[in-house]
């Protein structure tokens, strides 16, 4: 069977995987491979690899295809995408839904420098790796205190709602005022009983709707979002698994109204529900 | 609507996996598949027929490479990896570490092989795609199969799959 005149080269192993091979080489190289068990093994992995590839990214074309990419918004937005892309960013961010939009698989990617929202992730990890070293004045205002969410939605001009982290034993010490880039930031801090010490950071950032984005420096981390004319920042020890899992209890208690989990919130309790200022 | 901007539409899943793969950002894939859009959807009477599809990938392509030209020298952050979502991966993939491999290799060669593995193009339309000669396209591939071979082979003997 084996034609010995005409060897199989590797690009007609690579044709036969990708079924690109001549009808009239099939069977020489079917049967140069059941002769060559390297060449087998380098098909199959080849093989191997095309299915890992296909199952990895396959439930991508089965999703629902997000409003802005349509080719009527499209045309009814006049093919201009900086218009497409500013006006329907709070739309698609919103039909998307929170677990399509937490289920963003994201990797290693470039920042626009001086990017608002970089810097407001900035200044957040530097505010967190200030006060989480103070021992006797972490906060100015305490947890206890019932005019901390007042006096902080007053300041920053919304509603603000404190993070119940209680659910990561977590309990909420305090918070304080500082200046940010377009007006006040509040940054409240949280400790564990280990003495950890996590910040969740909120200041006016004008900046279109953006998902969770992570920021490391030395052994603190954060992950920022904004929406709604707001950036978020939760900064902490930089595990990035369990600041995940915060900033989604964040973003989830703040978006979705949720309300905040059961356990271990008597101290706290007052100021989880939601004040008018 | 025309026969043209359907054909776009149709290709929209496809174009979302295929930047979805290049970029392992959804956010920036979407970006990068609008761009796509507008700019096929103005181009529309510039269309003569042939293969819609090729076309719209190759936008696609040429605009990650210009987006990754102009990134070049800025400071990178870390987006989130999305490593607890439930269909991030086949349930036998071994998806996270796939995705590792496609990560470290340039940019042509995860093109090509995305493009014919994933996509199902043929090295012809990879050729146009990437405006190289199929020869070219062919040794894209297979130093992007060998290096992903090399990298499942050795860093993570454990996920090999005996087939």
């Amino acid at each position: 069977m084996i034609d010995r005149e005409s060897p199989v080269t590797e690009d007609e192993l690579h044709a036969f995987v990708d079924g690109e091979l001549p009808a009239d080489r099939q069977a020489v190289v079917e049967a140069w491979l059941a002769s060559h068990p390297d060449d087998a093994a380098r098909v199959a992995a080849w093989e191997t690899q095309a299915q890992a590839i296909r199952a990895r990214f396959r439930s991508i074309v089965d999703e629902s295809v997000p409003s802005h990419l349509k080719v009527d918004s499209l045309l009814r937005a006049g093919l201009n995408w900086r218009t497409v892309a500013a006006a329907v960013a709070a739309a698609a961010f919103l039909i998307g839904g929170v677990a399509g939009w937490m289920a963003r698989d994201t990797t290693e990617v470039t920042a626009a420098p001086g990017d608002p929202a970089d810097q407001i992730a900035q200044h957040a990890l530097s505010a967190h790796k200030l006060y989480i070293g103070e021992i006797r004045h972490p906060i100015e205002v305490g947890a206890s205190e019932m005019h901390l969410t007042p006096w902080l939605s007053r300041r920053l001009g919304t509603t603000l709602r404190i993070p119940d982290f209680s659910a990561f034993d977590m309990k909420l010490l305090g918070g304080r005022l500082l200046p940010g880039e377009a007006g006040p930031a509040a940054l409240l801090m949280y400790e564990n009983g280990n003495g950890d010490r996590v910040t969740f950071y909120c200041a006016k950032l004008t900046a279109p709707q953006m998902s969770f984005r992570y920021y490391q420096s030395d052994n603190v981390a954060a992950i920022r979002w904004v929406v709604s004319d707001y950036g978020y920042v939760v900064s902490g020890p930089a595990n990035k698994a369990r600041l995940k899992e915060l900033a989604r209890a964040a973003f989830e208690q703040l978006e979705n109204r949720a309300p905040p989990p059961p356990a271990n919130r008597s101290s706290n309790e007052p100021l989880i529900s939601r004040r008018g200022t | 609507m025309s026969s043209f901007r359907q054909d776009v539409e149709a290709n929209v899943p496809a174009l979302r996996r295929y930047a979805r793969a290049l970029t392992r950002d959804g956010e920036l894939a979407d970006d990068l598949v609008q761009d796509t859009l507008v700019r096929a959807l103005r181009s529309e009477h510039l269309f003569h027929g042939g293969e819609i599809r090729s076309w719209l990938f190759t936008i696609l392509t040429n605009l990650n490479r210009n987006r990754l030209r102009s990134l070049a020298r800025r400071p990178t952050t870390s987006a989130l990896e999305d490593s607890d979502a439930p269909d991030s991966a086949g349930p036998e993939a071994g998806g996270r570490d796939i995705e590792r491999a496609l990560n470290l290799l340039v940019e042509d060669q995860k093109q090509a092989l995305l493009l014919v593995v994933l996509e199902g193009l043929s090295y012809r339309e990879v050729a146009e795609v990437q405006g190289v000669p199929i020869g070219t396209v062919m040794s894209r591939l297979a130093r992007a199969r060998a290096q992903i071979k090399a990298y499942l082979d050795g860093e993570r003997p454990v996920l090999r799959r005996v087939k």
